[in-house]
């Protein structure tokens, strides 16, 4: 693994069309919640927003156990059991918000899942923004069923937003897209609109 | 919104409505609810027709009756901005008026469709507001400013003359002041001869803003052009006035058809006031008054019985008569050359003519009986010329303009079919002869006559009757009453009729300050329209003898 670009950060290791699962290249070294993520190449890739990240035992059927007791620090316990890293991942799980084709930019599922395997890449700001010029992807957000996936939206959101040149004015508009797909629920309305508030 | 009106600015969309109802309109989300004002002038552009619209109700609308019970948060003004359009958004209802720039005709027609939906809707422009109102010359007067404005909106006043005309309010909202513009509109436009019964003799020297502080009549502003008639002229030089003419009438001018006007104001019964013509028929034309009133003792049985008359009828009318004694402006016999002959001799040469009442103001019996009886003498005099130019526009009379206050006194049911005045009123411009009507009352004025009414003028009316009468027959009725109802008391008036395209409120125009008098007595460069009679004067050359005026008043022009 020494050809990793630097926002090559994971790989799929489960797939279907609406969510995926990543295993990131590095113990912890995954994007922030709410992050725009692309399975695949630029031209022909899967968009998705991370939604969850996780860190557990390779074998999900064993625990791990307690080892800092006579630490002092936690990478004190990391640096005395190097075998960790490698016993340990971080996934992320990653909800389909869209995809591209030949360059052009779908704000839908695409027609396929991405392969396992395939690389996982973080977006940069001039995609961010790109891929955040409609909001038409968020109803496919927010119908996951989680009480991670409004955090995820605003999160997502605010951090677009300076990617933007007018980001108040990007706010707004994302509000009032959410105020129209949220007008029957008030009160989540308000929750996640005070989470964008500038 | 106070922004310059140069340009339309977007408000929003059409998303439904119909004809009879007008239009439903959503409101940009930028757009702050609280700027939109109900009568505000807006312009919808269709996909064929442009047109133009006034906004009748603004609303609020929730998008989900649940942010009732829970309302957002707007205490938070990013949530307050996003919800204000998005969940919560402003609702226009605009009812359609005109349409703008119909191919083939240069004026502005009535709106009979709807724009397609999704038409874009913004506020009007002062150009749209100039297109449907004209702009101010020769024809078109200023009459005030639209609320929110400062656009002017002006009267057709070769139109307005056309036909009778009104000026309602309850007391105090400026019909007064609405009346002196008028007249110098009237005046300036060359479009009629004004003749005016003054009741409060208000309009020919100077009348009172309600601080005290006097504002000038038409004698002051246009003094070549206007002349003042008194029945007082103790009080009209007491104020400053010295009149052109004292007005005197004779007994023996005074005719049954004048007691048959008097009839409310004396409390005769209809056989007493019947009881005149039998008077003048067994007495000769001119003397019957006198005579009847000289009649004594065992005469006055006799006279009741040749005439066929109930004798205490008769008594009553001669004792009701014998008030008009009293009245001293009326002599015995009328002077050689009486105040009929010069009334029609200044307007002919084409004064203006204001006849003012001083100490009668409060006498009603003067009041009617005087403007009858000139008003009938003159209207005869108009139908004579107007049947002898037999359609030679150019041997008509100039159009002439009667204004008279108290108008129910004169038109109401009882009397309207009977006086010179409800003639007037139902045979519209046939004699080239109209009214203009003040009154607070016009509910007390009888229906016919108010139908004819062209161009009404009303400041703020709180009486259910009088609202209904000003408003009866005119579409979109239910939303004027509410446009009515909102006037501020004073200085606002809905216009609407014949010498405006569309109903309209102002804020009049204001009256009483220099700047104001240095306007209105400007002279006009007179593009004088082909079809407006020449001037009765033309020795006189009108634009000579404004300037004249103007000097006189402000000294030489500035600059
Ligand atoms: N166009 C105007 N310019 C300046 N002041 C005005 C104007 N219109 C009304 N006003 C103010 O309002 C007051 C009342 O107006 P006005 O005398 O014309 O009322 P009105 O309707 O004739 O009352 P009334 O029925 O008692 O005769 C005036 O004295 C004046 O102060
Ligand atoms: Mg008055």
């Amino acid at each position: 693994m020494t050809t990793t670009t630097p926002d090559r950060i994971a790989e799929v290791i489960e797939a279907s069309t609406t969510r995926l699962v990543a295993q990131c290249y590095r113990l912890y070294e995954a994007p922030p919640l709410g992050a725009l993520v692309r399975a695949g190449p630029h031209e022909d890739g899967v968009y998705g927003v991370l939604t969850g990240i996780a860190t557990q035992g390779l074998d999900p059927g064993r625990k791990s156990i307690a080892r800092g007791v006579k630490a002092d620090t936690e990478e004190q316990v990391y640096d005395e059991h190097p075998q960790l890293a490698r016993l340990l991942r971080t996934t992320l799980d990653v909800v389909t918000v869209g995809h591209t084709n030949s360059g052009s930019i779908f704000q839908h599922l695409p027609p396929y899942p991405p392969r396992i395997h395939a690389f996982l890449y973080t977006c940069p700001p001039e995609e961010v923004q790109a891929f955040t010029a409609s909001f038409d992807f968020l109803p496919l957000l927010l119908a996951v069923p989680s009480p991670a996936t409004d955090e995820a939206v605003a999160s997502l959101l605010r951090t677009a937003a300076p990617a933007h040149p007018d980001a108040p004015a990007f706010l707004l508009a994302a509000g009032r897209e959410l105020a129209r797909l949220l007008g029957g629920n008030p009160p989540r309305l308000n929750t996640l609109l005070r989470r964008i508030a500038p | 919104m106070t922004t310059p009106f140069t340009q339309r600015q977007p408000l929003g969309m059409v998303v439904g409505g119909s004809v009879e109802r007008g239009l439903q309109v959503r409101l940009e989300p930028e757009i702050p609810l609280e700027s939109i004002k109900v009568g505000a002038f807006v312009v919808v552009q269709g996909t064929q027709l442009t047109y133009f619209g006034v906004v009748t109700d603004v609303s609020l609308e929730a998008v989900d009756p649940r942010y009732r019970s829970s309302p957002p948060d707007v205490s938070n003004p990013f949530i307050a901005q996003v919800v204000t359009g998005a969940g919560v958004y402003g609702s226009l209802q605009v009812t359609p008026m005109l349409a703008l720039a119909v191919a083939g005709q240069d004026q502005p027609q009535p709106a009979k469709s709807v724009p397609a939906p999704f038409s874009r809707v913004s506020t009007a422009s002062e150009r749209d507001v100039q297109l449907v109102f004209g702009k101010e010359d020769a024809r078109h007067f200023v009459i005030g400013t639209p609320l929110d404005m400062e656009t002017e909106v002006c009267l057709d006043m070769e139109k307005l003359v056309q036909r009778s005309s009104g000026i309602f309010g309850k007391s105090g909202t400026g019909k007064t002041f609405l009346t002196r513009l008028l007249l110098i509109g009237i005046l300036q436009s060359g479009a009629a001869t004004n003749l005016v019964f003054d009741m409060h003799s208000e309009y020919g020297w100077a009348g009172y803003r309600e601080d005290g502080a006097s504002v000038k009549g038409l004698k002051q502003l246009f003094p070549s052009q206007v002349a003042v008639f008194t029945l007082d002229e103790a009080s009209s030089r007491r104020r400053g006035l010295s009149p052109d003419f004292v007005v005197n009438i004779g007994f023996d001018e005074i005719e049954p058809e004048d007691i048959q006007a008097l009839r409310e104001t004396l409390n005769l019964s209809d056989v007493a006031a019947d009881a005149a013509h039998s008077l003048e028929r067994h007495f000769s034309q001119r003397h019957w008054l006198q005579k009847f009133l000289d009649v004594t003792g065992d005469d006055f049985s006799t006279l009741a019985d040749t005439i066929n008359v109930n004798e205490s009828a008769l008594s009553t009318l001669q004792r009701r008569l014998q008030r008009l004694q009293r009245l001293d402006f009326i002599v015995e016999k009328a002077p050689a050359k009486g105040t009929v002959v010069q009334l029609l001799d200044y307007l002919d040469r084409g004064y203006h003519v204001v006849l003012e009442f001083g100490r009668y103001g409060d006498d009603l019996t003067a009041y009617i009986l005087l403007a009858n009886l000139l008003t009938r003498r003159i209207h005869q005099r108009y139908r004579e010329r107007k049947e002898a130019a037999i359609g030679d526009r150019s041997q008509e009379p100039k159009p002439l303009v009667i204004t008279i206050e108290e108008a129910h006194k004169f038109l109401n049911p009882q009397v309207a079919s009977q006086t010179i005045f409800g003639a007037i009123a139902r045979e519209m411009r046939k004699y080239n002869v109209t009214l203009l009507v003040i009154d607070q009352r016009p509910g007390a004025i009888d229906t016919e006559v108010m139908s004819q009414v062209g161009t009404k003028i009303t400041c703020l009316l709180d009486d259910e009757r009088d609202v209904e009468a000003v408003l009866a027959g005119v579409s979109g009725r239910r939303e004027l009453r509410n446009v009515l109802a909102r006037l501020e008391s004073q200085q606002q008036a809905l216009v609407f009729g014949h010498a405006v395209p569309m109903p309209v409120v102002v804020r009049t125009r204001e009256y009483g300050s220099e700047a104001s008098y240095r306007r209105l007595a400007a002279p006009l460069i007179l593009s004088q329209s082909k079809d407006m009679p020449a001037p009765a004067h033309p020795e006189l050359a009108e634009g000579a003898r404004r300037q004249r005026d103007v000097d006189a008043l402000f000294g030489d022009p500035p600059g």
